[in-house]
């Protein structure tokens, strides 16, 4: 039960930072992405300060034996750099960039009660689950 | 860069870092939004309570900003056939790639792992691809 309301308090931390650095604005990822008209930096800036704290806090987190709520630390996992990585990485770019969302800010702009945001994710809901009807033997969704 | 705001973007990033954080202290796993969320239509999937909860906090706050700060919750341009497509692409990719801007481009690049340097790279660089050719069209 509190295992849960950690997980509540953590996304919602996650929708606040999104919606403060401008994330739920699919114009703020389209500026980023667009380098040659008025470039807007400021998604480099969201990572930054992501990947600054998170790269600190869990060197410092993994120093503890477990997770509170869990019995284990998921290890990362143990795989190269192969051709899925690389073209799902690319497919996933081209929808970011033809819509401005990426997943997260998707679903907090469908808290927003945006219709398009919606549409979104129906898309995207219904893209995993194509994926998984054609690679139905990888168990690997499970494991992420 | 007239629309570029670095002070809330650094917050904002701050916040998703302690996010981040809050999940692996409790979970011991990555914060990776498209994997939590695909595990949500997963029957086997195990942490079902946690991914609910998670999504849960999302959303309320996103309506809460809806009703607080409504020009946060930005319009996407384009027609929902463009909309759609976007989503099935985001949907299947991040599923066949491990990873989206969170379980990649925070949670793996946080910890060095070269494999999300390079996915986050990748999907950088036809995102601006994408646009480039979006704005040569139109």
């Amino acid at each position: 039960m509190k295992g849960n309301l950690a997980g509540l308090a953590a996304g919602a931390l996650f929708a606040l930072g999104l919606a403060i650095s401008g994330m739920t604005r699919p114009e703020k990822v389209i500026g980023f992405l667009d380098v040659t008209g008025q470039w807007d930096a400021s998604l480099a800036f969201v990572m930054g300060g992501a990947i600054g704290v998170h790269a600190v806090l869990l060197r410092l987190i993994r120093r503890r034996s477990k997770p509170v709520f869990a019995k284990e630390f998921k290890p990362a996992p143990e795989k190269s750099i192969d051709s899925k990585l690389l073209a799902g990485s690319a497919i996933f770019g081209i929808g970011w960039g033809l819509a401005g969302y990426c997943p997260g800010p998707a679903i907090v702009a469908v808290g927003g009660l945006n219709a398009k945001a919606l549409v979104f994710v129906i898309g995207m809901t219904a893209g995993m689950l194509v994926y998984r009807t054609i690679h139905q033997r990888s168990e690997r969704v499970v494991s992420l | 860069m007239h629309n570029f705001t670095p002070v809330p973007a650094l917050i904002g990033g701050i916040l998703i870092g302690l996010a981040a954080s809050l999940v692996l202290l409790t979970h011991g796993r990555r914060a990776g939004i498209s994997g939590l969320w695909a595990g949500l239509f997963h029957p086997k999937a195990h942490d079902r309570g946690f991914r609910a909860h998670f999504f849960a906090g999302l959303l309320v706050v996103g309506l809460a900003v809806f009703l607080l700060a409504p020009h946060l919750i930005g319009q996407a341009q384009g027609s929902l056939v463009r909309i759609v497509g976007a989503g099935l692409l985001v949907g299947y990719g991040t599923q066949l790639g491990g990873g989206c801007t969170s379980g990649h481009g925070v949670c793996g690049i946080s910890c060095f792992q070269r494999r999300s340097v390079v996915a986050t790279l990748t999907f950088i660089l036809t995102g601006v691809l994408t646009v480039l050719t979006l704005r040569a069209l139109s």
